[in-house]
């Protein structure tokens, strides 16, 4: 079951670029890519805790500011010879619009819980 | 069977369908009504007419005689003005009531009027029919026009304007030309052709009022104060479906009039075809649906099944010079990759969009000869998995065997020109190796081949493979980064030699292999860019790590620290009670005095930072750009003013100095010391650029660094006055920004050109001086300035984007 949220205009997040969502249960990054494609991912490197959304957006993916840990925007999974992922979350764009999976963000709350 | 049919609107749909109902044999009595005082014209090809390259008459599909030849009752000139639903009649402007059986719209579209100040003056036009086709054709080299909208249409408009000698600016709100067809590096190269075309291209750009003269429009003002001049103003931004006789009739309508698969309204009697439907939530502008629409329509009437199928669309640019296509969806979508093909010396782009081994998008700039073979790609979902690796080059190289660019190579003839700069052939170059030179260091030094602008250095390596067999390794020369064979050097030379100006531009022209780049090579990029082209690049703050995009620096734990400026190491009793009020107010952990003197406050949250830069800048204080590649601090001693050993105003010097290089951008950062006499206390010889005073004047000296590497600097020049010792600093942070690659300081910088090299430019050449310094100047122009009162401005985008911590939680 999916339940689309709408966060914010497409617009207040640039293209190449990220902003922070807070949620309950941490940071959520959102990106937006050249394409205005949209990604909502945890916001924390699993490497040493890096805030993704800082990090410069290339193409599908995001490299950490902190260490330059590189992850896939589409799956979470680390690229290259480094190890690990971070959780993903549906998101979409729809008439200018940025929409999240809310039941997504809650479900991981359960899960963690 | 004498029904009767009447139709509203004389326009390419419903041309097709009369044509497709009477082809069939159909009989029925057609009435048709058209608002334009004419039939059927091929209102596509209005872009040919308005280039010169047709006339009316050869668009007109539909003529008096072809009428009157197919039994149609024309009504041109003649508006519908009510439809009684009940009764099945139709109110015609002059009052006649006419009674149908059976009624099909056809309404068309309305252009789309920005509701600017001023969009009802004399001559603001849009570009949708005839007249306004006429209006810009009336236009001559004497005329100014602004075409706003930079997509399909308002290009096609600029373009004819333009081949009529007309001085056509476009203006654009989107970042890129045509953004719902093309992306960022396709719509690069249309701007350039539309540029080579004498066309002004304005991106980015929003109109906020048209200004007029006796009720007559005279220019353009946009919200950053521009003013174009223009005769005539056209705005082709978009077109609406015309639904309002639809809507007044109580049709069902959203965006336009609501039509099932068979074209039927809400209402059994009432069928709509073309620009006026909406079908599916889906509305139409390009004729290959119309005339779908059409057949459709026609076949429902004729009371045979018939199903309207939206299909995959296809869009070319009617613009001669400029080949363009794009296909599918190209944007956006999850788990898509992209092949991508550049070739910069034809000026070609390709890119495929590939979703689960299937096309799904298609760009294709410059080389659009196999559009169709790909759009057959695209609408028959072809698996492309045994073809991936050949697939961006077309029909041509599929089920072939390999192709080997050297056997392309190895049969240039001798007289095959390679180098275009210095006019050298094929066969110079292999009399050159023959003669010794067997690598490209010897064949630049020997032939000056690829020695100018290095667009075909790879050529001569070939050449080079092909004529010394496995003698001959192409030297791995560090690339940039994985995105590109080409070197720093290269790049840099290109970007001057070529003059590119964009990110785009140099993705294209360079062949870079990926969409945008990467992290290793987009700021790169962004520095050079902005090094080179201060007035026409602007800073792109998402090619910039994060400290630069935020200026302030990320610490381990994603706070940040914040360093206000101390002009020379020099505060004063209330900058330090602001910057200890700030600590206070933003509770902040650690307060350090770093080694380039001045205040550190580590330990501030992301959310804070327009807080306290708003608080520091209100006590007098800027940023300190201790996050930069650019200048960090000058270091000074106190000199004369109070030491016993001074000669000179060190600090006086010091502060001059970083005011007038604070805010530059160079390789690395960039760090100064001014020490008043030789015992250096200011630690003058381990930065970057030091400066030691001494009775007789300022030794210069540059190289130094006390980091991973320690160096002492040496000396460039000794200058007698302070006057003189600025210009030179200036002249060096100059030479070394235009030359040095990025992320090497100046001491590696040194290394690679030579001491005695920096001092030809700068010590001999004193016009080279003046020339360095007139550019350092003009670069200071846009980035001397404080970044932190820009930011508080945008204080909200340093705020979560929205906090989802309640819903969450219920």
């Amino acid at each position: 079951m999916t339940q689309w949220i709408d966060v914010a205009p497409l617009d207040d997040v640039p293209a190449r670029g990220a902003r922070m969502l807070k949620t309950a249960h941490g940071c959520v990054a959102v990106f937006r890519t050249a394409d205005d494609e949209v990604f909502a991912l945890d916001n924390t490197c699993p490497h040493k805790q890096g805030p993704l959304a800082e990090g410069i957006v290339h193409g599908k993916s995001v490299t950490c500011p902190l260490h330059n840990w590189v992850f896939s925007l589409e799956t979470g999974m680390a690229q290259g010879q480094d190890v690990g992922q971070v959780a993903t979350y549906p998101a979409r764009v729809d008439a200018g619009r940025i929409l999240i999976d809310a039941a997504q963000l809650t479900g991981r709350a359960v899960a963690a819980e | 069977m004498s029904d009767h049919l009447i139709i509203i609107g004389a326009g390419m749909a419903t041309g097709r369908a009369i044509e497709d109902l009477r082809s069939a044999g159909s009989d029925i009595k057609i009435t048709l009504f058209n608002a334009e005082p004419r039939g059927n014209y091929n209102r596509i090809m209005l872009s040919p007419v308005l280039a010169g390259d047709k006339t009316y008459e050869e668009i007109v599909t539909h003529d008096d005689a072809w009428y009157a030849e197919h039994d149609v009752t024309c009504r041109f000139g003649e508006k519908v003005d009510a439809i009684d639903r009940e009764a099945k009649t139709i109110t015609a402007a002059n009052g006649d009531v006419l009674s149908y059986d059976k009624l099909m719209f056809g309404t068309g579209s309305n252009p789309f009027m920005i509701p600017l100040p001023g969009h009802d003056l004399d001559g603001v036009i849009a570009y949708r029919d005839l007249e306004d086709t006429q209006k810009m054709m009336d236009l001559g080299p004497d005329n100014k026009c602004v075409v706003i909208g930079g997509g399909l249409l308002g290009l096609e408009a600029a373009a004819g304007m333009a081949a009529r000698g007309v001085d056509v600016t476009v203006i654009h709100i989107m970042g890129h030309l045509m953004e719902r067809q093309l992306d960022e590096a396709a719509g690069y190269l249309l701007r350039k052709a539309l540029v080579d075309k004498g066309i002004t291209v304005k991106c980015s750009a929003n109109s906020k009022e048209i200004l007029g003269e006796n009720g007559k429009v005279r220019a353009l003002l946009l919200d950053d104060g521009t003013e174009l001049p223009c005769d005539l103003l056209v705005m082709a931004v978009g077109i609406r479906p015309n639904v309002k006789l639809a809507q007044d009739a109580g049709l069902a309508v959203g965006k336009g009039i609501h039509v099932d698969d068979q074209m039927v309204t809400s209402d059994p009697d009432i069928l709509a075809v073309g620009e006026c439907v909406e079908h599916n939530g889906a509305i139409f502008g390009l004729v290959a649906p119309l005339y779908d629409q059409a057949k459709v329509a026609a076949k429902t009437l004729l009371g045979e099944d018939a199903t309207f199928v939206q299909k995959e669309l296809s869009t070319k640019l009617k613009v001669t010079g400029c080949d363009l296509f794009s296909a599918g969806d190209f944007a956006e979508g999850e788990g898509r990759e992209d092949i991508v093909f550049r070739d910069p010396a034809r000026g070609v782009y390709r890119r495929l969009v590939i979703e689960n081994n299937v096309i799904v998008g298609a760009v294709m700039y410059g080389d659009t000869a196999d559009s169709n073979w790909f759009f057959g790609l695209i609408k028959d979902k072809t698996d492309i998995a045994d073809m991936r690796e050949t697939v961006i080059f077309g029909p041509a190289f599929q089920g072939g065997a390999a192709v080997d660019p050297l056997s392309a190579v190895a049969a240039l003839p001798r007289d095959a020109e390679i180098c275009g700069c210095n006019g050298i052939c094929k066969g110079e170059i292999e009399d050159a190796i023959a003669a010794g030179s067997t690598d490209l260091v010897g064949i630049k030094a020997t032939t000056k081949a690829s020695a100018s602008c290095g667009t075909c250095t790879g050529l001569v390596e070939q050449v080079l493979a092909v004529t010394l067999g496995d003698d001959f390794v192409i030297p791995a020369a560090a690339t940039v980064c994985g995105c590109t064979d080409m070197t720093h050097e290269d790049v840099r030379r290109m970007i001057k030699s070529q003059k590119l100006t964009s990110m785009n531009a140099v993705w294209q022209e360079c062949g870079w292999k990926t969409v945008d780049g990467c992290p290793t090579c987009r700021p790169a990029l962004n520095f050079y860019l902005l090094a080179d082209w201060p007035l026409e690049y602007k800073d792109d703050p998402q090619s910039r790590f994060i400290n630069e995009r935020k200026h302030a620096n990320i610490q381990k734990d994603g706070t940040f620290s914040v360093v206000p400026r101390m002009w020379g190491g020099i505060t004063t009793p209330d900058e330090l009670r602001a910057i200890a009020d700030a600590a206070d107010k933003y509770m902040v952990p650690t307060v350090k005095v770093t080694g380039g003197q001045r205040i550190d406050l580590l330990g501030v949250k992301g959310e804070d930072l327009p807080g306290i830069w708003k608080d520091l800048n209100d006590a007098g204080m800027v940023s300190g750009y201790a996050y930069s590649k650019g200048l960090r601090t000058v270091k000074t001693c106190v000199g004369t003013d109070h030491c016993r050993f001074g000669t000179q105003d060190s600090t006086g010097l010091g502060i001059k100095l970083e005011k007038t290089l604070h805010g530059a951008w160079t390789p690395h950062k960039l760090k100064l010391g001014v020490s008043g006499c030789p015992r250096n206390c200011a630690e003058a010889t381990c930065k970057d650029i030091g400066v030691i005073c001494v009775d007789s004047g300022y030794q210069i000296s540059i190289g130094g660094a006390a980091g991973m590497d320690v160096k002492e600097t040496e000396l460039l020049v000794q200058v007698p006055t302070e006057d003189e010792a600025i210009l030179v600093i200036k002249a060096v942070s100059q030479l070394y920004r235009e030359q040095a690659k990025y992320l090497d300081r100046i001491y590696k910088w040194m290394a690679k050109v030579g001491l005695d090299w920096i001092k030809e430019q700068i010590v001999d050449d004193l016009d080279n001086r003046a020339a360095l310094v007139d550019r350092f100047e003009l670069s200071q122009t846009i980035y001397r300035h404080d970044p932190w009162a820009e930011h508080v401005k945008k204080a909200e985008t340093y705020q979560p984007l929205a906090n989802l911590s309640l819903e969450a939680a219920e």
